[in-house]
């Protein structure tokens, strides 16, 4: 084994640390608001998603909360519907829903680039709400699909009110996809993804094809993103409209942008910051909440083009650098 | 030796204009030919042409006695059809042990691979690290390539293509920009390409053309004039014509 893989062996080993302790100091200091830590970390997921494509790929999109809506309608139809209340089922019915809008929005939206690809994704993005507020009689259209009761974990840990069930759940599903996503961005089809977001001709010239891996990362995309619609689904056990908004697929991009695009560590980051940020303003002070967020945004955009995480790994390389 | 590449009466016009006009070449494994002609002369589409970058209007192009004119370029380079860039397109972020090492994962068809690293594939890193060593570039192998010079990103780009394993190779300018006190690196790298590759470099320094190639075919007005020895090609008239004498002269200065 040589030193190079150790490293980043060790880095991984890192970031599985480093969020174990973010979850427990987030369950010691807001014990009656595990709810909002759930909910971070199924938008952690939906912006891990996206980093995926638009991170890691350069795929430009404002539709990616089709993909993560997609997976909490999968997991909350599989409930509501077909009595599939097992809540690792209804996690695999959300990967499932997910990886095929995945699949459908890679084959829309990679047929163009840079400005018409961003206009597809947000006619997609409008689609899917609208086809999910029209099918009212499965999805429950503008009231939401409610009726999701999953059943304890493993037949013994209840999803209870305190919401520890949900969040101790949602804690190891993100451990598990963060550990996968550590491997596959490493992989031999992460480093062609890596050089189809430089130069797509220059892959093309060494004998693959673009489209066909992007594709399949849309698709792996979608089921991570699906992952955290169905732990929206299973820890809320309702599951809205806004869930395949524009509104969410926006605010994911933001928080991806904020924490740092192509670097796993930068979108939970970004995810972190965000929702913090935005629940305590909000609450501070509920009638210029948005201001903040924006001045704060522009900010970040303006002082630390890389992100909040991207700006912090350059300064320490930099740092590391001088002193060698 | 059969022929491994075969380009018969080749042809596209843009909007009227015949930029390649029935161009027909052959070449054998080993074949060393470089490919000039003055600036419009129809260079680059002929390259285009040939990688299925460009649809012809007419003729073939063939790969091993395979007519490869209806598939695309991707299809091409898998049959092995490779061709450097005359401006380097190397990626920035990455080292060039990865640029290889893709190469060679890509041609064993395992870059769709989504687990493991190519550091812990031990017959990959060792192909890689030969190649990156005969070139010259295997203690930079883990450096980004925006930290190494550009000399040295042009040999890159030729391991790129070698890791491919190509049975044609083309070469667009491959010393273009270099300066000069590092073209001789270059040269190295060319005068040692496998001997039963067959090359064809499309080259404006006369020197480095008479250095490399066994055949030189000029190419003016989309059109063939001459294809022959490169001691028979300066005292061709309708190449001197062709350059106004420019070329001519300098290799007379030479």
């Amino acid at each position: 084994m040589t030193a190079r893989q150790n490293r980043s062996i060790g880095r991984d080993l890192i970031g599985i640390g480093a969020i174990v302790v973010a979850a427990t100091i987030g369950y010691l200091l807001f014990p009656d608001n595990l709810a909002l830590l759930t909910r971070i970390i199924a938008i952690g997921l939906l912006v891990l998603s996206l980093d995926l494509v638009t991170g890691y790929c350069g795929v430009a999109t404002l539709g990616h909360a089709a993909l993560f809506g997609s997976g909490a309608y999968a997991a909350g139809i599989a409930a509501a519907h077909y009595g599939i209340t097992d809540p690792l089922l209804m996690t695999f019915a959300g990967i499932l829903g997910g990886a095929l809008a995945g699949l459908i929005c890679g084959v829309v939206i990679l047929r163009a680039h840079g400005l018409p690809q961003l206009v597809l994704s947000i006619s997609l993005i409008y689609l899917f709400h609208e086809f999910a507020n029209k099918a009212s009689s499965w999805t429950g259209g503008s009231d939401g699909l409610s009726g999701i009761s999953p059943d304890p974990l493993f037949g013994t840990f209840e999803f209870d009110l305190w919401g520890q069930t949900a969040y101790v759940f949602g804690v190891v599903l993100l451990l598990a996809v963060f550990t996968l996503l550590r491997l596959l961005v490493r992989s031999p089809f992460g480093m062609l993804c890596r050089g189809i977001k430089e130069d797509p001709l220059r892959i093309m010239a060494m004998g693959a094809s673009p489209k066909v891996a992007l594709i399949k990362m849309y698709v792996i995309s979608g089921a991570v993103a699906g992952v955290g619609g169905a732990l929206n689904a299973i820890s809320t056990q309702v599951v809205g409209l806004d869930s395949l908004s524009f509104t969410q697929s926006a605010e994911s991009l933001v928080m991806l942008v904020l924490g740092g695009t192509g670097s796993l560590f930068g979108a939970l980051t970004g995810t972190i910051v965000f929702m913090l940020f935005e629940d305590y303003v909000s609450a501070a002070n509920p009638f210029h909440w948005l201001t903040m967020v924006g001045a704060l945004l522009i900010a970040v955009v303006l002082f630390a083009p890389k992100g909040l995480y991207g700006t912090a790994a350059a300064f320490i390389a930099r740092r590391r650098e001088k002193r060698t | 030796m059969s022929a491994v590449f075969d380009v018969l009466n080749l042809k596209k016009a843009f909007s009227g204009l015949a930029v390649t006009n029935d161009v027909s070449l052959s070449m054998a494994p080993g074949d060393r030919v470089a490919l000039i002609g003055p600036n419009g002369a129809g260079k680059t589409t002929f390259v285009n042409l040939v990688t299925g970058n460009l649809r012809p209007d007419s003729g073939e192009v063939r790969l091993n006695g395979e007519t490869v004119t209806k598939i695309d370029a991707i299809g091409r380079v898998r049959r092995g059809l490779v061709r450097s860039f005359q401006v380097t397109r190397l990626f920035q972020d990455m080292t060039p042990a990865e640029h290889v090492a893709l190469a060679i994962l890509q041609r064993d068809g395992r870059s769709g691979k989504m687990f493991g690293n190519f550091l812990s594939m031990p017959d990959v890193m060792e192909e890689a690290s030969a190649l990156l060593g005969k070139l010259g570039l295997r203690d930079l192998m883990h450096r980004k390539v925006s930290e190494i010079a550009y000399g040295q990103q042009r040999l890159l780009e030729i391991a790129v293509a070698l890791a491919l394993k190509p049975k044609v190779l083309l070469l667009d300018e491959p010393a273009a920009g270099v300066p000069q006190s590092d073209t001789g690196r270059i040269e190295q790298a060319l005068a040692d390409l496998p001997p039963d590759l067959a090359v064809l470099m499309i080259e404006h320094d006369m020197d480095l053309v008479f250095r490399f190639a066994k055949r030189v075919i000029v190419l003016a007005a989309g059109t063939i004039i001459f294809d022959g020895s490169p001691a028979d090609v300066t005292k061709d008239a309708a190449v001197r014509e062709a350059y106004l004498g420019s070329y001519a002269n300098a290799s007379h200065a030479a």
